[in-house]
């Protein structure tokens, strides 16, 4: 009975004005760059991603120094439907104008949205999605995955549980593109340190929020450690099941964030291993940037997912800016997307960096411990380094990924 | 821990736990719907968004009046099923001469109203609602770990399906209830006021959903879709145990609660699914229901 | 001209109009999503405006018809016209699988099984691998009609789409007014007096269950092609409900009702969309008015005003 059926234009005020703005696409200024920022803003990733994500998008806006065009930014709710992620993509790229989509969480319709921006040779850069096909057998020449995804968590968090004992795993796992891919890389790096897997459940998503029966089935398994394939408020629920119902098995969230960390507190989640791209507390840069970002989103700090639409925007802009407005207009998706990977980038969120061949993002990754209530000095003050692997030790390697438009 | 079957003890008593647990949600719906079906002549879809309604309300009375769960299992419910007797009287009275198809669908509606008012407000995801703290912890049984909370839930919602039951079936305010049922006009010409019966009936059952709902919050987290997910699992147990007994509902919620919790320890893709094929069995060799009187 | 009276025709020929003309104006896209549902809507019609026979889990076939028809034209690369006439196919089995378990049951209990059923569908489709899950079945191709027609251009595809409708709709109207709808009316409005006369008044309800359950398959597979995707939202039960609205607001009973039902509930959830989550909401407040004060919907009430039968 929950008609939770699309909300497909967001807040896009073309959508309502115009009963005759159907082509009004063509119409739109030939000097504005349109930014739609797509993402789940009601569900279970609405804080991982959600209108924190908008604010830095707006924020990396606000901050790129005009080069002669303006800069506009829409937003929608795709409510981790891959039919309505479509469809607004779609109608965005035809009919409204929109030159770049960013974000998107869910790799189902992540996926989805990717389909739509190759069919048009549009540019997306992923943020939020985690599965590492976007770059493998997904891949497309106007698609950019910017700062974290399955193979990188897998390598980080994996590899570091396996090394401290953790050989015999079970899984939960969110019966979805991103969950199934995620324990597949998981799995990889698993066997290949000597490691077994026990067995593994998955559940249906969205609209899981009691895990206790599979919670149940991976104690009885015998596993020592209990694989998370699961993100936001999934793995949040499950951790809160797990010790209330005394599962003595060692938790490996492959996916968390530090505002998960918020939700669970550090009561809960002291202990717990986890792999991010960004961390506010990093360095002066990470500090400087979190310092402008509070300002826009006092009650939820950024996590890497909200440093990513904030450090891909930059960037993006930074080409468009270097294109020069007619070229981006004239050209495709795959013109901006090329010039993203030629140069460089600099932020303060992730520092330097690079778009490899693939669309690949190479950032660092840190392996981080949740700390202590004693440890932690304050609010937002979660976590300890633990380690890090360099920006091009961390990915996928180029050749392993079966991406269609490399030239070998 | 031993091994019944080649499955750990404890998994199986922990699933069969579990089963409990959703069969005493399912009783305590079903048993709302019968008694409602029963009286008034409506299926009333909007049930599952009133058990949210429960859930939510016990939150917003703990978030913004500090008020604590054992209240508002008593609160929950009167604040709800006054909400019900508003929705009798404004919507479903005026439907009783129409076509039964009419109800469902208003009441349809109305839950659909319900629940996109929530999830405008509150998101899809929902909102934690922490165990009651005399509740908290776990008890290890030996051959099972029962966390308290889910202990309590079966419990609670035994006790109050046999209390309605003993109303319904042992007290003079059920036997009329009763009556009016099979003969509403010579009831009424002993005296008694038929439609505020049916009106308080009607909230009776609301409530019950509204006291399940609370029961559920600390398990589901309070969210909008808590009761969709719900609704349509009761309707086929409701096809399955037959419309019109009482003690049929409350038996076949909690027999099919534990069927589906051994389904997850055997086939646990089933599990979804299982109750679905109860009812096209039952409906193939006992078309009135297991519990059921006649006909259709 | 097709057996339509006047006013009949005058509709149609509205209708027509509209659909040649409207592309001109709005997003193709826009409007075959709303002719789809216009056909999934007049397949429902059928069944409860003409028999009286309330399903509750319509989406089954809308949905599966879609995957069917996705997974053909993406998996065995099939034409788009036999991969949407397969979705037609799998939707009528089902309707037939559904339709022996329901008929023989009235309003509410046919209506409560109905749903039960289609939730076991919607089950099905989570776990079976042909579906895709939650991912559903993406980048199906648009293909080429007869192996000659390229369907990528969304001009092309829309006057596919139009064509089906038109024909299915016309076909619909054809079956309506026939000696079979004539017997249909008799079981609509007196049952048990069909039965003394002698038809098998449940042979007919399944018939006609059938044609519903094909025609939405129908529906559903034109749909899957022109967006290229298939998804749980299409089986689950937010779909049976809306389709119920749709045929409601336009007018239970009446031939063009379903088409304007379906027409205004599209644009109202394009256009609404910037509200947010309000179109729910919105969708059970035109519920509720419409079952309290408004049960002939829209064309129901003008064709009951100007006393002639649309």
């Amino acid at each position: 009975m929950s008609l939770t059926r699309r909300s497909l234009l967001g807040t896009t005020a073309a959508a309502a004005t115009a009963i005759g703005a159907a082509r009004s696409g063509r119409a739109q200024a030939a000097n504005t760059i349109k930014i739609g920022v797509l993402n789940d803003q009601s569900g279970p990733y609405r804080d991982t991603g959600g209108v924190t994500s908008v604010a830095c998008t707006k924020l990396a806006v606000a901050e790129f120094a005009s080069k002669g065009f303006n800069v506009e930014v829409v937003a929608a709710d795709h409510q981790n439907k891959p039919d309505v992620g479509a469809e607004i993509a779609r109608q965005w790229y035809d009919r409204d104008g929109v030159d770049m989509i960013i974000d998107v969480p869910t790799s189902s319709v992540a996926l989805a949205v990717a389909g739509v921006a190759k069919e048009k040779n549009k540019l997306h850069i992923n943020v939020g999605a985690a599965t590492s096909d976007l770059t493998g057998k997904s891949c497309a020449p106007s698609l950019i995955h910017w700062c974290y995804d399955t193979y990188m968590l897998a390598k980080s968090t994996g590899g570091a549980t396996v090394k401290a004992g953790g050989d015999s795993w079970f899984f939960v796992t969110a019966d979805y593109a991103f969950g199934q891919q995620l324990q597949k890389d998981t799995t990889a790096f698993v066997t290949a340190a000597g490691g077994k897997v026990m067995g593994s459940v998955a559940y249906p998503f969205p609209g899981t929020t009691d895990f206790s029966s599979f919670l149940l089935q991976a104690q009885a398994s015998g596993a020592k450690v209990l694989g998370l394939c699961n993100a936001g408020g999934d793995t949040v629920n499950s951790i809160k099941q797990a010790h209330e119902f005394g599962i003595k098995m060692k938790l490996a969230a492959m996916l968390m964030f530090i505002t998960d960390v918020n939700a669970l507190g550090l009561d809960v989640a002291q202990g717990l291993s986890l792999t991010e791209s960004f961390y506010w507390d990093l360095n002066d840069r990470t500090r400087a940037f979190t310092e402008r970002a509070k300002k826009v989103t006092p009650n939820n700090w950024p996590n890497m997912v909200h440093a990513g639409c904030y450090s891909g925007t930059l960037h993006f802009l930074k080409a468009v800016a270097d294109l020069g407005i007619d070229a981006v207009k004239k050209g495709t998706g795959t013109t901006i997307a090329e010039r993203m990977k030629a140069m460089p980038t600099d932020d303060d969120a992730f520092g330097k960096g690079s778009i490899r061949a693939d669309g690949r993002g190479l950032f660092k990754s840190y392996l981080f411990q949740v700390k202590t209530p004693a440890e932690s000095k304050g609010k937002w003050d979660y976590y300890k380094v633990m380690g890090e692997t360099s920006a091009t030790e961390a990915w996928r390697p180029l050749a392993d990924g079966g991406c269609y438009y490399l030239k070998s | 821990m031993f091994m019944i079957f080649g499955y750990p003890s404890a998994l199986l008593f922990g699933q069969l736990l579990l089963g409990l647990i959703n069969g005493a949600f399912y009783a305590l719906l079903s048993l709302g719907l019968a008694i409602i079906f029963g009286m008034l002549n409506i299926v009333n879809f909007s049930h599952g968004a009133l058990f949210m309604l429960g859930a939510f309300v016990a939150w917003g009375l703990l978030e913004f009046l500090g008020i604590s769960y054992w209240w508002s299992l008593l609160l929950a419910p009167i604040i709800v099923g006054a909400f019900g007797v508003l929705l009798e009287k404004v919507f479903i009275a005026r439907l009783y001469k129409l076509d039964h198809l009419y109800g469902l669908l208003l009441t349809f509606g109305l839950a659909l109203v319900i629940e996109g008012l929530a999830r405008n407000q509150f998101g899809s995801s929902g909102m934690p609602f922490a165990i009651p703290k005399q509740l908290q912890g776990a008890t290890d049984l030996g051959f099972m770990f029962m966390p308290n909370y889910r202990g309590w839930v079966v419990a609670a919602s035994a006790g109050m399906c046999l209390l309605v039951w003993l109303v319904i079936e042992k007290t003079s305010l059920g036997a009329t209830l009763r009556a009016a049922t099979e003969n509403p006009a010579i009831v009424q010409s002993f005296g008694i006021n038929v439609p505020r019966m049916i009106t308080l009936t009607y909230a009776a059952g609301v409530a019950l959903a509204a006291f399940a709902g609370v029961l559920a919050a600390p398990i589901y987290s309070v969210n909008p879709n808590m009761g969709a997910s719900f609704i349509i699992t009761v309707f086929a147990v409701v096809v399955i145990g037959g419309m019109g007994s009482i003690a049929g509902s409350i038996v076949t919620g909690f027999g099919l609660g534990i069927v589906e919790g051994l389904t997850k320890v055997f086939y646990p893709q089933g599990s979804s699914v299982v109750i679905f094929v109860v009812m096209v069995i039952v409906l193939l060799t006992r078309p009135a229901g297991l519990f059921g009187k006649g006909g259709h | 001209m097709f057996g339509f009276s006047r006013p009949q025709g005058i509709s149609f020929v509205i209708m027509l109009a509209a659909v040649i003309i409207s592309p001109a104006f709005f997003y193709p896209i826009l409007l075959m999503k709303v002719l789809c549902f216009a056909l999934f809507a007049c397949a429902y019609n059928l069944l409860i405006g003409y028999v009286g026979l309330g399903s509750f889990g319509h989406a089954a076939f809308f949905g599966m018809g879609g995957y069917v028809a996705a997974y053909a034209a993406k998996k065995w690369g099939l034409d788009p016209a036999l991969a949407i006439i397969a979705g037609g196919l799998v939707g009528a089995a089902l309707g037939a699988v559904f339709g022996w378990l329901a008929i023989g049951r009235q309003g509410i209990y046919f209506a409560m099984i109905t749903l039960a059923l289609s939730q076991m569908v919607f089950f099905f489709c989570t776990q079976a691998s042909f579906t895709g899950g939650e991912d559903g079945i993406q980048q199906v191709p648009r293909g080429k009609l007869f192996g000659m027609i390229s369907l990528q251009d969304d001009m092309a595809m829309y006057t596919v789409v139009a064509v089906i409708f038109l024909v299915t709709f016309l076909l619909i109207h054809r079956i309506v007014h026939s000696p079979f709808g004539q017997v249909l009316k008799a079981i609509r409005e007196n049952e048990p007096r069909a039965t003394s006369l002698g038809y098998r008044t449940d042979d007919y309800k399944m018939l006609v269950f059938i044609l519903s359950a094909g025609i939405a398959g129908i529906a559903g597979g034109t749909k899957s092609i022109v967006f290229g995707i298939a998804t749980l939202t299409d089986v689950a039960n937010a779909q049976s409900g809306e389709v119920i609205l749709m045929t409601l607001v336009g007018g239970m009973g009446t031939i063009f009702g379903p088409v304007l039902g379906a027409l205004i509930l599209n644009f109202i959830e394009s256009y609404l969309a910037q509200l947010g989550a309000w179109f729910a909401v919105t969708q059970g407040v035109i519920f509720v008015l419409c079952i309290m004060f408004f049960r002939r919907g829209i064309l129901g009430e003008l064709a009951a005003r100007l006393k002639v039968a649309l």
